[in-house]
């Protein structure tokens, strides 16, 4: 009876052991598919982004670049790293804080037209805060000395 | 000079918590009865004193004492009192001043209500209190004072920002401040334990009430946190997978893993390492937490480049508070003996799952947390976790929790028979069953992860409705009788449970039907959503105390009948010269309509979103069901009454054999 007792103690602990490792596979499985990417827009032109899946791209919104569709509601805009620039198209209501100008951080997809098809636009919650995507780009930019035109303020 | 009184005072507040923290614990270990005598008026003078430095600090706000830097950065002469108030905690410094005015608040808290308690207990425990109260008066008082001067004073100040400026600041911080403080009672219970090496029942039974009262409050706050978010952010959502919100998620989860194991350790003894662990663990998390928010490492994790001191001060603290515990625990623990026996089928069994559950959870947001800080601070790159990973790992790790949870409490403890359990909850598995699938479809919409929803939250209602009935028939006594003469801890963990079942419904009604638009509308032009009709009626331009704003109002209605009017409004701050969208929402029980405006276009047209959410407000009824349970288990007599607490031990005893 106490052997069984054990056998079973072990029985319980070969299941519980099987399925934290499987909550552990399936939890780093979900982070490496989940995982999305940042590069800048020196990197997009250099065509160093994936193609098939999402990323962020940071940057700058080129002043002027601003264009909204005939229903209001799609926009088009310019990012810039300083460097490079990569056009960007976004059907939806921008965020509060989104200004020519400033920075800003945008999910999506390059289409093979070069046009970057945002699906979600970020601009953070401060007047005076870069979000540090944005900031890491034009610092990448700056670092790699090929500074064409200086961020208009 | 006011704010010198209140520098002054924190500076005596870190005298009294540093002898607070060395004389009680001393006393303790030598057995002097004076030493640890000291600890109860030592945590009431650093109350005193903390307090005082606390209004300090408020009245410089009150009176716009722009000679602080504090108060210059975070308020402004044309913000209203209330929120130059709640300013206090707009920032880094304030926010830790008031953790350290909370953390003092528990403190005298425990001091007052621990008269039960043998006596070198009580000194170790407060002991270790004021050893954490001391981290975070240093660090203040090193690196980041409230109280800084000016000089020259500025004119006027920065202002508050204008997404802090609404009552939910008021009330979330503070909240959830009392949550995540509170967790450091059950940190210092088992912290005391392990060096006094008394770990039975009686400290189970000591730190429970704690434990759950931290709980509630933290369950509140997230709550408070969720539903601000939901109106003030403008987009519909109510959970973002903040980094932020991930802070206070996983104390929470590890908080509850905490409730349950002291409830295994109380009744039956076992776990007793195990509950020792969370404790030390949710408390750990919860000074990450406050770290994560408030140290800016979230805006980049280069942000301490400009203070490094305040960097290395977080990281010290934190390598010896949590590496300093979990050394303690790895030599003590094993002198804590071993608990009570139980079979693969039981309700420890049952209750052990769904503590593995859930500390697996709280590892898999602090994974989705803190990696791309890792990768980031060590140069590896930048990524985002976003809410398709926390989506695609919580459902399957909350799917079998749920389903546990419908089974734990019928379970009896120690041995539990799997053909039983399969008996009496076959008709509440066919309920469930059935209202999975039937339901969605008179909806006219299913899809797996409806059904699955529903199955659970109506499992977790049929399960209960089951537990109930059978605890309540077959005596002579009346029904009222029959309800009042079980504990109310019981009647507790039953609204609790149905929390989360109604928490669960109104996230998988909302997330399967809601729906919404984005259209661009000129005055007089009619939207349709959900069958209600939209009717923009233009945009009004009003004057808050602060703040300008473009009011847009949209007449709903059904049919032909007037509903309701939606009144969104698009405000400009101008001190910080920023935007920001407030919500017009129409809340009720079935379902919300929820409009915000969005941007001027061409001609007098706005650019507008409409929602419909039905069944979001169920998501923070249900959290403040589980808050409500909590604070009747906090209720039962047992914690009130001391003096029966032999009574009560043959009566928990029946209890666990019943």
């Amino acid at each position: 009876m106490a052997i069984k007792a054990r056998h079973k103690r072990f029985v319980l602990i070969g299941i519980g052991l099987a399925l934290v490792g499987l909550a552990a596979m399936l939890i780093l499985n979900a982070f490496q598919s989940n995982m999305v990417f940042f590069y800048t827009p020196t990197q997009v032109d250099k065509g160093e982004v994936p193609k098939n899946t999402g990323f962020r791209i940071g940057g700058l919104v080129v002043p002027g670049s601003l264009k909204r569709g005939g229903d209001g509601l799609s926009v088009s805009f310019v990012i810039t790293d300083t460097a490079k620039t990569v056009p960007v198209i976004y059907k939806g209501v921008l965020p509060d804080l989104f200004k020519e100008g400033k920075g800003v951080v945008a999910q999506g997809k390059v289409g093979a037209d070069g046009i970057f098809m945002a699906s979600e636009v970020l601009a953070k919650h401060d007047e005076n805060y870069m979000p540090p995507e944005a900031a890491e780009a034009l610092k990448r930019a700056k670092e790699q000395g090929k500074t064409l035109v200086m961020p208009a303020k | 000079m006011i704010p010198e009184i209140g520098h002054f005072s924190l500076i005596l507040a870190l005298l009294v918590a540093l002898a607070l923290g060395t004389f009680p614990i001393i006393g303790a270990a030598r057995g002097n009865a004076i030493w640890m005598g000291l600890a109860r008026p030592l945590a009431r003078a650093q109350f005193l004193l903390i307090a005082i430095a606390f209004v300090c600090l408020a009245y410089a706000f009150a009176t716009m004492d722009y000679s602080v830097t504090y108060v210059a950065t975070n308020s402004n002469s044309k913000l209203p009192i209330q929120f130059r108030i709640a300013a206090v905690w707009g920032g880094h410094e304030g926010s830790l001043l008031l953790w350290a005015m909370i953390l003092s608040v528990w403190t005298v808290a425990v001091s007052l209500f621990s008269k039960h308690l043998p006596d070198d207990m009580r000194a170790r425990i407060l002991g270790v209190m004021g050893l954490i109260s001391v981290g975070f008066l240093l660090f203040m008082l090193m690196v980041s004072n409230p109280f800084e001067r000016l000089i020259p004073a500025a004119l006027d100040g920065r202002d508050l920002n204008p997404l802090l400026q609404d009552p939910g600041m008021i009330f979330h911080p503070p909240m959830l401040y009392m949550g995540y403080v509170g967790f450091s009672v059950a940190f210092a219970f088992a912290i005391a334990a392990l060096l006094g090496g008394q770990l039975d029942a009686a400290w189970a039974r000591w730190s429970r009430p704690w434990t759950t009262m931290a709980w509630v409050f933290l369950t509140l706050g997230i709550m408070a946190g969720s539903n601000w978010a939901y109106y003030e952010l403008g987009w519909g959502g109510w959970w973002f997978w903040d980094a932020v919100e991930n802070a206070s998620f996983m104390p929470w989860l590890v908080g509850t893993a905490l409730i349950h194991s002291l409830a295994v350790t109380e009744k039956r003894g076992s776990f007793k390492a195990w509950t020792v662990l969370l404790a030390i663990c949710a408390f750990s998390l919860s000074l990450l937490g406050t770290f994560l928010v408030r140290s800016g490492v979230l805006t980049s994790v280069h942000a301490f480049a400009t203070d490094p001191r305040r960097g290395l001060f977080i990281l010290v603290f934190l390598v010896v508070v949590i590496g300093g515990s979990l050394a303690l625990f790895a030599w003590r623990a094993p002198t804590v003996g071993r608990g009570g026996k139980f079979a693969v089928v039981s309700r420890e069994s049952f209750l052990l799952a769904n503590n593995v559950l859930l500390a697996v959870a709280a590892f898999s947001v602090l994974l989705g947390t803190l990696y791309p800080l890792f990768l980031d601070a060590l140069g590896l790159g930048k990524i985002s976790v976003g809410p398709p990973y926390f989506d695609t790992v919580f459902a399957p790790l909350m799917t079998p929790a749920l389903f546990l949870m419908g089974i734990g409490p019928i379970a009896r403890w120690k041995q539990s028979s799997l053909p039983e359990l399969a008996m009496r909850l076959r008709w509440a598995f066919g309920v469930s069953a059935a209202t999975a699938i039937i339901l969605p479809v008179l909806l006219g919409h299913w899809t797996p992860m409806i059904g699955l929803g529903l199955f659970l939250a109506f499992w977790i209602f049929a399960t209960s409705a089951n537990l109930v009935y059978q605890r309540l028939r077959g005596t002579e006594q009346s029904l009222i009788s029959r309800i009042t003469s079980i504990p109310r801890s019981w009647w507790g963990m039953v609204i609790a449970h149905l929390g989360i079942a109604v928490f669960t419904l109104g996230v998988t009604i909302v997330k399967g039907f809601e729906s919404e638009i984005a259209v661009r509308m000129l005055p007089g032009e009619v939207a349709h959503l959900a069958g209600y009709d939209f009717t923009f009626k233009g945009v009004d331009e009003i004057q808050g105390p602060n703040y300008t704003a473009s009011r847009g109002q949209l007449l709903v209605t059904k049919n032909g009948i007037v509903r309701t009017t939606l009144s969104s409004e698009k405000r400009l701050y101008t001190v910080q010269n920023m935007p920001m969208t407030e919500a017009g929402i129409s809340p009720a029980l079935i379902h919300d309509l929820y409009a915000s405006l969005g941007e001027p276009l061409e001609d007098g047209a706005w650019s507008v979103r409409i929602y419909y959410k039905p069944m979001v407000e169920w998501i923070w009824a249900g959290c403040a069901m589980m808050g409500l349970g909590g604070l009747l288990a906090l209720s039962d007599k047992r914690y009130r009454t001391r003096k029966r607490l032999a009574k009560e031990g043959d009566l928990t005893a029946k209890e666990a054999l019943a």
